[in-house]
């Protein structure tokens, strides 16, 4: 009896640790290999998911599976009354993985914090250059050296940020990606050792996973990270299995061989929504697809031509043939509805042909160039079907358009031309939740001949969006941007198309996922059941 | 022998300065430039742009960029990559045993089977297994790759559920490459499964990169042997009373080989274009995807040094084949 008992006793102990050793393993289709694993120094969404939001951290995050923010590694902030000052107290005790590379000897710091930025912008710093051709392209596109006057250590767990010149996205901006936090003493280490580079490709952070492995261009390994500051995940090991394309990545998550993955085929749609073992999440995404009429060349130089050419085009029809069964919201305003701030008493231009004939006849308007461009986007999955379609459309009002199809880096390099002729079709996605990432990016005088396509610099509007960077008062800034969006309607610079709906597919028993209204894909508080 | 070896040494140097001159130029004659393409969606002022082509060096005249280049790879620098910033040749190193493998996979199976496939026909000259053959040959050669791939993935691997999907082992494999050849690697590992699994994922991508070559040899064995088989030595074989067999294997196929030869030789060039496909579809990370992505993002070393590389790589398989044909066909050593 004695015996049976000593065995029944192993035999429930091997069964809890065998249990106990189990690992629970997420695979997570991606669409592309990062470039490396430096958020700093990367542009691309895949690049984002594989660094900045498995391995690193920030002062402040987007609440999972939205643009609100909450605190971060920063418990909490104090702007001062002028918003000028920021100052960040951070969450004590927070540790940086420990890998076979590096071992930290220390906690998170101000020290840390610091060097995050000043390696971005301070040309001196051997980090400034410490890969061949790097450009902190996010951090210059953010405006960040503009406004960033200082930052300064308060002591171990409070850092201060003074700015050039009061800027309330400032705070959305530290959510982003490039301000990811960095170990300082890590860097330190590799400075020492002369071996920069593999800070770019070794990573080390303060994130809910720890780097274990890269396979160039087939896989990328995580474990989750014991000592995260917001506590261990559900799941053990996060792998990224990189699958370019898009069928094959759906056939992937049908066959069990993955559970989650990125951007399905709008084609795909349904049938991943018909597989029982599926589940197909969908989400207003965080972007624009419009079009752009370059304002100071007739004839898009009078207001009353731009309504007209907005009300020719039968705005419902071309987003039906355009995005299909993935659908997506008609445009209303040049942020989507989603979007604190959106101004609901603001609509675009109706669909009236016989009134836009008239307009277009007293005009003299008959010709027009029509621009696209040979990439599938978002916001946009054809342009070149998206410009015979307004072409047929504006033909029944007695306008032709020709239309000019180049090549996507080419296509934006001449369509932010300060003499460009024609209609230009392009769209955004958002970085960071502010509106204005939309307004000020797209539409400001000082974006003339970046990303301002309408080459579009109106005064109240200007007024207004500079006026709402400068408060950090949420009311008095939402309404200066719904008084934007009146000014833009009025003025309609451009033909503002849809809000494209983003989805992922994931295999059913993954729970707890979250689309991201950025566009990224994060597994934190994720979970598998098997 | 040795004449006819550096004969052929020798041709490669002029090849492959035109490769570079052309591997160089053509890809700056693609609109955008890697500046533009790096700056995503957010584009970069005037004055930025201008500051990066000083970084990058693109403000210096081409032919100073191209003699640059060319020291730069004769001392064994074949540059950075602009997007990954990581050395090209280091990324090459990486990603070519994948290349190789599902190549030689690819080759084996054309090999393997068009050789017999074309025997067979020719011996059964207009017969249905003739025309059953040639017909099937005919389909495969037309077949688009990308089509192919896929309908094989939804049927074996979505429908059957016999192979894998894609990529070149299952992820719960984890081991460091040693070869580089992922079959083995996992029998190295040691890891119960990792072989099998290696395996199977071969399977779909090696049917698609090889139906091509498969389909070239196997109608191009057919003509050699039709050809071969109308010869007075042959007539005479059969007249000396040789079994069919004898005649076929030891008198027809020797000689109806040495085009063979070089039409496998060739193919090697035609298994690098069809990897690129192959590889984005079973997401196989190697050579001929990384060049793909290179041009969308116009990363020009990249490209001109992957190029390079890649060319060296045919040159010394052509080569290869050069010297087999010699050593099959002994009328080529003598001249």
């Amino acid at each position: 009896m004695k015996l049976m008992k000593t065995l029944l006793t192993a035999a429930a102990l091997a069964a809890m640790l065998g249990g106990s050793a189990y690992a629970k393993t997420l695979v997570y289709c991606s669409e592309a290999s990062p470039a490396n694993f430096d958020p700093g120094t990367t542009t691309g969404g895949n690049d984002f998911d594989a660094s900045s939001r498995t391995v690193y951290s920030r002062l402040v995050e987007f609440k999972h599976g939205s643009t609100e923010l909450e605190p971060g590694l920063a418990d909490s902030w104090d702007i001062s009354a002028d918003g000028l000052t920021y100052t960040f107290h951070l969450h004590p005790g927070v540790k940086f993985q420990t890998t076979d590379y590096f071992t930290p000897t220390r906690d998170l710091n101000a020290d840390d914090v610091i060097f995050s930025f000043t390696r971005q912008q301070d040309d001196k710093s051997p980090w400034f250059t410490y890969l061949p051709n790097l450009s902190y392209d996010y951090y210059v596109g953010m405006d960040m050296p503009k406004f960033t006057k200082e930052w300064k250590k308060i002591d171990d767990l409070t850092v201060q940020l003074t700015l050039t010149e009061p800027n309330a996205p400032m705070l959305a901006n530290l959510g982003m990606d490039f301000a990811s936090i960095m170990s300082k003493e890590y860097a330190d280490k590799l400075q020492a050792a002369g071996t920069l580079a593999d800070f770019a490709s070794k990573p080390i952070g303060t994130g809910p996973f720890t780097f274990v492995d890269y396979q160039l261009d087939a896989t990328i390994r995580y474990k989750a990270f014991d000592a995260y500051y917001k506590g261990k995940q559900k799941i053990d090991d996060l792998i990224f299995s990189i699958t370019p394309d898009a069928t094959t990545r759906l056939q992937k998550v049908q066959a069990g061989e993955c559970d989650v993955m990125a951007y399905p085929n709008p084609a795909d749609v349904p049938a991943a929504k018909a597989d029982t073992n599926l589940v197909v999440l969908s989400q207003a995404g965080l972007n624009i697809g419009y079009m752009s009429y370059n304002t100071t060349q007739a004839p898009f130089d009078k207001a009353e031509v731009r309504h007209a050419l907005n009300q020719a085009i039968d705005k419902d029809s071309l987003i039906k043939a355009l995005f299909q069964e993935a659908g997506a919201i008609p445009a209303e305003n040049l942020i989507p509805p989603t979007m604190w701030s959106w101004n609901k008493a603001v609509t675009a231009d109706k669909y009236d042909p016989e009134a836009a004939k008239k307009v277009l006849a007293a005009n003299g308007v008959t010709t027009i160039d029509l621009w696209a461009s040979d990439r599938s986007r978002p916001y946009n999955p054809n342009f070149a079907r998206a410009a015979e379609l307004i072409q047929a459309d504006w033909a029944k009002v007695g306008v032709t358009a020709t239309i000019t199809t180049e090549e996507w880096t080419k296509y934006r390099a001449d369509g932010k031309k300060a003499d460009r002729k024609g209609a230009f079709q392009i769209g955004w996605s958002g970085d960071n939740g502010d509106p204005d990432n939309f307004f000020a990016t797209l539409f400001s005088c000082s974006a003339v001949g970046v990303s301002n396509y309408s080459s579009w610099c109106n005064q109240d509007f200007e007024k207004a969006i500079q006026d709402a960077k400068k408060t950090s008062d949420m009311a008095a800034r939402s309404k200066l941007y719904e008084d934007a969006q009146v000014i833009f309607a009025k003025e309609a610079p451009a033909f503002l198309l849809a809000h494209s709906q983003t989805y992922v597919v994931t295999d059913k028993k993954v729970s707890g996922f979250l689309q991201d209204p950025l566009g990224l894909h994060r597994f934190d508080d994720v979970d598998v059941t098997e | 022998m040795f004449r006819y070896v550096l004969n052929k040494l020798l041709l490669i140097v002029p090849t492959l300065i035109g490769i570079t001159i052309c591997a160089f130029g053509f890809v700056r004659l693609l609109p955008g430039d890697p500046i533009l393409a790096l700056a995503g969606e957010h584009g970069v002022t005037a004055a930025r742009y201008e500051q990066l082509k000083v970084q990058f060096g693109f403000d210096q005249p081409i032919w100073q960029q191209y003699f640059s280049y060319i020291w730069n790879v004769l001392h064994g620098d074949f540059g950075t990559s602009i997007a990954t910033h990581r050395p090209v040749i280091s990324e090459f190193l990486v990603l070519f045993p994948a290349t190789i493998e599902l190549g030689l996979c690819a080759i084996i199976l054309a090999v393997v089977l068009g050789i017999p496939a074309g025997i067979l026909a020719a011996t059964r000259r207009g017969s249905w297994i003739d025309q059953s053959l040639m017909g099937t040959a005919l389909i495969g050669y037309s077949m688009p790759i990308f089509w192919w791939g896929l309908l094989l993935i939804i049927f074996f691997s979505g429908m059957l559920h016999w192979t894998p999907v894609s990529g070149r082992i299952d992820v719960q494999y984890f081991f460091k490459p040693v070869t580089g050849s992922m079959l083995i690697d996992s029998l190295l590992s040691g890891q119960k499964g990792a072989f099998r699994s290696a395996f199977s994922h071969l399977i779909l991508p090696t049917i698609v990169l090889g139906t091509i070559p498969l389909a070239v040899i196997a109608r191009q064995t057919r003509s050699a042997m039709l050809e071969v088989m109308g010869e007075d030595y042959v007539r005479t074989a059969r007249a000396k009373g040789l079994r069919g067999f004898r005649v076929v294997s030891v008198h027809a196929l020797r000689n109806a080989l040495i085009p063979v030869v070089t039409t496998i030789g060739l193919q090697v060039g035609v298994l690098l274009a069809g990897a690129i496909l192959t590889e984005t579809i079973f997401a196989w990370p190697g050579i001929g995807k990384w060049m793909v992505d290179s041009i969308f993002k116009r990363d020009y070393v990249v490209v001109q040094s992957g190029l390079l590389l890649i060319a060296l790589l045919v040159m010394a398989v052509n080569l290869l084949v050069d010297l087999l044909y010699a050593v099959i066909n002994p009328r080529i050593r003598v001249q």
